[in-house]
């Protein structure tokens, strides 16, 4: 049936072949005229016909702070995964700005196209220092050759500095990432984003495991990367998506359940019941 | 200065090199210089058994390139090391020329059997040694690029690569055993009389190709080190450690897999090339996947993800064969069984991490950054 599918698609006359196309290139000057920065229309995706995601629609803004709630299995870790070429969606259609299909995309050209993700459980590559895991995620050239002669200039340098600061591992930059606490793996994992320099940062439960205090200070750094990054951040912490949130969409059996401020969404109705009914 | 810099770090790898240059210096005396009736005469037998073990070095390296830093554990690597042998083979067949038993000017002994009357167009050029050295690089680099393009594409991992590289070797095996296949059915290539004009038999010769191994596996051994300091071996060993992770950063992490697997099989084509001239012959039991099997074994007893303990564990296991088989032909498999079982229980690192005591594998101190690190302006950096 699918490959059936395929045929018509080819044999349709009102478009080119796909090979046809233009290669994709991504360009500083992301288009985000109409506001958002990310679109995604109608994604569906099943699993054995399991619908992990049901024709969810959902606009990121440029610069946003959005947190994303949900009950375990709402489908906010496959959302992630569509978005970062992990998983194919059925049907539906991701844009990345205005002209950027990333259905197109493979996951390495979407992380160097300027989306980072961070993975629900911490991963980070524990047998290199902080200091390495951050040099291999500097943003630029990332080709095999390039990597072999590759060396630090002294702005790159600085800028691993800078991320070490942020995040606060400027003492530990020596020790290997596999023996920091679970909550600095946490920040040295949103380290390695920012070193990317991404416009979008997509970030999969980070407070998860932490201790109150390490909760206390990832919202604020997550607080100070928007504006600069549009953050996008999934969470099940109540208590820590007030603290951060602006605006929060709440996601359920694969789609959007409500959206709006923090006070909105408690008290809407709908949301009381998934949340008791859990 | 540069070899300062970029190996002041590695200890072991430095004895590796200290201990070539010795053999290399010690073995040629003791073998052309000092009479044969002296005590301290080295045989010609021994040189050559040495030889061979510094190929199974350089093989056993190639493994743990691939296998120690990126996690790839090739079950095969034994075919790319036959082919290297192969393509020296069939120079070294035609150099025979008019010597051989049927004395057919072009035709080696085993055609001529056949009752073929031409030879095959893929043994030309193999009369010429730079063909033949091509392909020595080139078959193997080749079949490994391929074969990588399509496992690493389909993102083929763990188990299910190893796997299929145990059955690409077996298939090459049973095509190799074949009369058809122009490469000598079983009893392979042999009865070589010489090289680049130089006899096979004699002394000198031996000599030569010992110490071409030993500057071979010097030279490989500082190529492998080079890719493992660099930027390059430290996302390999992130490509090891959590795949999806380097792919997230932005990583091609097949193109990295594919490179490193290419280079890894040249050099095991390399050695192949060099043990062929070596020991005589060369035959399709070479691709026996028990023979991959036996490589990664001394890898591990040496010590994988270090280097020079693929290299040390494949001269040591190799010297307790030769021993072994010799007095107890039939206990060898049992004890190399044994040895492997113990090794991997008890010296998780292998040998080397016996001697290593603590010290992390394979963690050379980060290259990039001063060990002091508050200090970045005064880096002006040598190589910058
Ligand atoms: N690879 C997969 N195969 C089958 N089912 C999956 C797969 N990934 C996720 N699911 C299912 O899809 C639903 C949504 O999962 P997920 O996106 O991880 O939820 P969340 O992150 O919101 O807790 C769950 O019911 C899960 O069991
Ligand atoms: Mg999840």
């Amino acid at each position: 049936m699918k490959t059936l599918d395929r045929l018509r698609e080819h044999l349709r006359r009102d478009r080119v072949f796909d090979f046809m196309l233009p290669k994709v290139v991504f360009s500083p000057a992301l288009d985000t005229r109409h506001g958002p920065i990310l679109y995604l229309e109608g994604v569906t995706v099943s699993f054995d016909g399991f619908k992990a995601l049901n024709e969810l629609t959902l606009y990121i803004d440029d610069g946003e702070l959005r947190c994303i709630i949900g009950p375990n299995g709402a489908g906010k870790t496959t959302m992630m995964d569509v978005i970062t070429g992990k998983t194919r969606p059925d049907s539906g259609s991701v844009y990345f700005g205005q002209r950027i299909d990333l259905l197109r995309l493979s996951e390495t050209e979407i992380a160097q196209g300027g989306i980072g993700r961070k993975f629900q459980k911490p991963t980070v590559f524990e047998q290199h220092t902080v200091f390495e895991n951050l040099e291999l995620s500097l943003a630029g050239p990332k080709g095999v050759w390039h990597t072999l002669f590759a060396r630090l200039t002294p702005a790159q340098r600085e800028r691993i500095d800078e991320v070490l600061e942020i995040i606060g591992l400027t003492a530990q930059r020596h020790r290997p990432a596999g023996v920091l606490s679970h909550g600095q793996k946490q920040w040295l994992e949103i380290g390695m984003l920012l070193m990317q320099s991404p416009r979008l940062l997509l970030v999969d439960e980070p407070v998860a495991g932490m201790t109150a205090q390490e909760t206390e200070r990832t919202a604020e750094l997550l607080t100070s990367l928007a504006g600069r990054h549009s953050v996008v951040v999934v969470e099940h912490d109540m208590e820590f998506v007030r603290t951060i949130a602006r605006k929060v969409t709440v996601l359920h059996e694969g789609r959007v359940l409500a959206e709006g401020s923090m006070d909105e969404v408690q008290n809407d109705p709908r949301v009381i019941e998934v949340y008791l009914g859990e | 200065m540069l070899l300062k810099r970029l190996y002041e770090s590695d200890r072991g790898g430095m004895i590796l090199l200290a201990a070539l240059l010795l053999a290399a210096i010690v073995v040629p005396l003791l073998n052309l210089a000092v009479p044969e009736s002296s005590p301290f005469h080295l045989s010609t037998y021994t040189v050559t058994l040495l030889g061979k073990y510094l190929c199974f070095a350089l093989l056993a390296l190639a493994l743990d390139l691939i296998w120690g830093y990126c996690g790839i554990l090739s079950l095969g690597h034994g075919a790319f090391f036959a082919l290297g042998g192969y393509a020296m083979g069939m120079y070294l067949m035609r150099q025979i020329g008019e010597r051989g038993v049927y004395g057919h000017p072009v035709l080696p002994d085993f055609m001529v059997f056949l009752n073929w009357q031409e030879l095959p167009w893929y043994w030309h050029g193999f009369d010429m040694f730079w063909f033949a050295v091509l392909m020595v690089v080139l078959v193997p680099g080749l079949l490994a690029f391929v074969f990588g393009w399509l496992a690493f594409r389909s993102r083929v991992t763990g188990v299910y690569l190893s796997i299929i590289t145990q059955a690409l070797t077996f298939a090459l095996m049973l095509a190799f055993f074949r009369n058809e296949m122009g490469f000598g059915g079983n009893n392979g290539l042999t009865d070589f009389k010489d090289i680049l004009g130089f006899s096979l038999q004699a002394d000198g010769t031996r000599v030569g190709l010992f110490l071409a191994s030993a500057i071979m596996l010097a030279l490989a051994y500082l190529a492998c080190r080079f890719i493992v300091n660099s930027r390059l071996g430290r996302v390999v060993v992130a490509i090891r450690d959590a795949e999806d992770r380097t792919r997230f950063v932005g990583y091609k992490v097949e193109r990295f897999k594919l490179w490193l697997f290419v280079f890894s099989a040249v050099l095991a084509g390399i050695a192949g090339a060099l043990y062929v001239p070596q020991v005589g012959i060369i035959n399709p039991s070479e691709f026996s996947p028990l023979n991959s099997i036996e490589l990664v074994i001394w890898v591990a007893i040496g010590g994988r993800g270090t280097l020079y303990g693929a290299a040390l564990g494949a001269i040591l296991v190799n010297y307790a064969k030769t021993y072994f088989t010799a007095a107890l032909p039939e206990l060898w498999l049992f004890a190399l069984g044994a040895l492997f079982v113990l090794v991997t229980i008890f010296l998780p690192r292998g040998l080397v991490g016996l001697v290593q005591g603590r010290r992390k594998p394979d963690r050379p101190p980060p290259r990039d950054e001063t060990p002091s690190g508050e200090t970045p302006a005064t880096t002006g950096g040598p190589g910058a």
